[in-house]
C-alpha cells in the first residue's frame, strides 16, 4: 500500500465511510455525549487515542496469536479482552504521568472500553486485510471522522435549545431527527469515487 | 474425538492464558502507577450526595470532596447534604460545623397570566435571557417572572415547573443547591431557610402607581405589613416589601393584613411543609 492509498484511506474513512452516519457504529455515545460542544469534544479525543492504540494492538494479537493458531474466529473476544485491558492500562498511565490529559480525558476514557466503534474499527482492519500501517491511519482517520460528526451534531443541539417546537417533537425525538437530517448531508459524500 | 477435545481445549488455555496476562499486567501497572491519593478525599465523598448538580461550584462531588481536603471548600459547602453528612465530613476533616440551615430556591414572583398583563406576544428563542434582552420580556412589569423557564431546564432534581407563566419551586424535590439562581435574569430566584414561615412574592421595585396598572398581584408599598409585624421582621424599602427570615416569628399578621395578598406562607404538617397563598380579588 502507498503512501497515497493510505492517504485515501483516511480520507474515505473520515468523510464517505464516517462510522457513524454509514456503519453506525458508536451511536451511543453520538447521542448521549453530544449535548454540548466541550463535552463532545473530550469524547471525540478519547475515543480518537483509545481507536488508534487499539488498531495498533488488535492488528498484532490477530496476526501474531490468533493466525498462526488458527484462532481466527474467536476474534471477536480476543479484541474485546485486549481494548478493555488497554484502555485500563492507558487510564493508569495517564494518572500517573500525564495528569492534565487524565483529567481532560476524564470519565470519557472508562466509558469507550467496551464501545462499539472502537471494536469496528478493529474489526474492519481485519475484514479488510489492512497492513500495519493502513490498519493504524484507519483507526486514527476512523475516529477523527467520529469526532467530527459528534462535535457537528453538539453544534446542532445547541441550536435546537432554543428552538419552539412543537410538543411531540421536544427532546429525544428532534435529536433523532437533526441527527438523521445530518447523516443525509454526509450521504452526499459517498458519491466521491477513486477508481 | 481427541481433535474435538483439543479444538476446544486449546482455545481456552489460551484464552486462559490471555486474560491470566493481561490481569497480572493489569496488576503490576496499577501497582507501579500507583498515585497516592489522601484517604480523606473519598472518605468525604461518600458523604457527599452523588448527585454532581454543580450547585457548589465545582464539576462534580469528586471534585468538592478534593477541594475540601485540600482545604479550598468548606465541609458546609454543599448544600445538597443532609445535616448528618455535613457532621460526618466535619468529623473526617477534623472541624466542627454548626447546625447548617438547610435552604429551599423561591422564586419571588406571584405575577401569574391571570394577574400580570403583558406588553407584546413574545415569539423567539426559548430562554429567558434572550426574551429580557427583548424590552424586558413580554411582561409589563419590569421584574416580573418571564415563565419561559430557563431555571425549570437548569434544575439538576428536576424541582421547577412553570405553572401559568411563573416558575414554581416543588420545595419537596428542591435540595437548595443554587443552581437556578444565576440562569434568572430578572433576579427573582432567591435561597430561603427552609422553614420560613413567609416570603414576599413580589420583586417590584416601582411605585404603587405604576404597579396597579401592569399586575393585580405587586408589592404597592402600602406598608401595611410593616406596621402589622410586631417582631420588626419586615420591611418595606425601595417600595418593596422583605422580610428578614431570621426574626420572623411565623404569626401571620403581615398575611392578613396584605391588601394584595402577596405573602406567601409555609406551615409545618406531619413532618411536611404545607405552602399556600389567598387567593388575590382581580381589580
Amino acid at each position: 500500500m502507498s503512501f497515497t492509498d493510505v492517504l485515501l484511506l483516511m480520507f474515505s474513512a473520515i468523510l464517505i465511510e464516517n462510522f457513524i452516519f454509514s456503519r453506525f457504529y458508536g451511536c451511543c455515545p453520538f447521542l448521549g455525549v453530544s449535548e454540548k460542544p466541550e463535552t463532545a469534544l473530550g469524547m471525540g479525543m478519547a475515543v480518537t487515542f483509545v481507536m488508534t492504540m487499539a488498531s495498533a494492538l488488535t492488528w498484532v494479537v490477530y496476526y501474531s496469536i490468533l493466525a498462526p493458531l488458527g484462532l481466527e474466529y474467536l476474534k471477536t473476544i480476543a479484541f474485546i479482552l485486549v481494548i478493555a485491558a488497554l484502555v485500563q492500562l492507558i487510564e493508569l498511565f495517564l494518572r500517573r504521568f500525564i495528569p492534565a490529559l487524565y483529567a481532560s480525558l476524564g470519565i470519557y476514557l472508562p466509558l469507550i472500553t467496551t464501545n462499539c466503534a472502537v471494536l469496528g474499527a478493529a474489526l474492519v482492519n481485519i475484514q479488510e486485510g489492512y497492513s500495519f500501517i493502513a490498519s493504524v491511519a484507519y483507526g486514527f482517520a476512523a475516529a477523527i471522522g467520529f469526532t467530527l460528526a459528534i462535535v457537528i451534531f453538539a453544534g446542532v443541539r445547541m441550536r435546537l435549545q432554543f428552538a419552539d417546537p412543537p410538543r411531540a417533537f421536544r427532546g429525544f425525538p428532534l435529536t433523532l431527527v437533526a441527527a438523521g437530517l445530518l447523516a443525509m448531508a454526509f450521504s452526499g459524500f459517498s458519491g466521491f469515487s477513486f477508481g | 474425538m481427541a481433535e474435538l477435545l483439543m479444538q476446544i481445549l486449546v482455545p481456552t488455555g489460551i484464552f486462559a492464558a490471555l486474560g491470566l496476562l493481561l490481569g497480572v499486567l493489569l496488576a503490576l501497572a496499577s501497582r507501579a502507577f500507583a498515585v497516592k491519593v489522601d484517604e480523606r478525599v473519598e472518605r468525604v465523598a461518600e458523604c457527599l450526595p452523588s448527585a454532581n448538580c454543580g450547585g457548589c461550584g465545582y464539576s462534580g462531588c469528586g471534585q468538592l470532596a478534593a477541594a475540601i481536603v485540600a482545604g479550598e471548600a468548606k465541609p458546609t459547602a454543599c448544600t445538597a447534604c443532609s445535616a448528618d453528612a455535613v457532621k460526618a465530613i466535619g468529623a473526617i476533616m477534623g472541624i466542627e460545623v454548626g447546625n447548617p440551615v438547610r435552604m429551599r430556591a423561591q422564586v419571588m414572583c406571584s405575577g401569574t397570566t391571570e394577574y400580570a398583563k403583558k406588553k407584546y406576544a413574545y415569539a423567539g428563542a426559548q430562554d429567558c435571557l434572550a426574551a429580557a434582552n427583548l424590552g424586558g420580556g413580554d411582561k409589563l412589569c419590569p421584574n416580573g417572572c418571564i415563565g419561559i423557564g430557563s431555571c425549570v431546564a437548569h434544575c439538576p432534581f428536576h424541582a421547577i415547573s412553570v405553572v401559568q407563566g411563573v416558575a414554581v419551586v416543588d420545595y419537596r424535590q428542591c435540595v437548595g443547591c443554587g443552581v437556578c439562581v444565576p440562569y434568572c435574569p430578572k433576579h427573582l430566584i432567591q435561597l430561603i431557610p427552609y422553614d420560613s414561615a413567609h416570603w414576599v412574592g413580589c420583586m417590584s421595585v416601582d411605585k404603587g402607581q405604576a404597579i396597579r396598572g401592569y399586575c393585580d398581584v405587586g408589592c404597592i408599598s402600602c406598608k401595611l405589613c410593616e406596621k402589622a409585624c410586631e417582631a420588626q421582621a419586615i420591611k418595606v424599602e425601595n417600595f418593596v416589601a422583605s422580610i428578614d427570615y431570621s426574626r420572623c416569628t411565623g404569626c401571620d399578621k403581615c398575611v392578613e393584613k396584605c391588601p394584595r395578598k402577596i405573602i406567601w406562607s409555609a406551615r409545618k404538617q406531619g413532618g411536611g411543609l404545607i405552602i399556600e397563598r389567598e387567593k388575590a380579588k382581580k381589580e
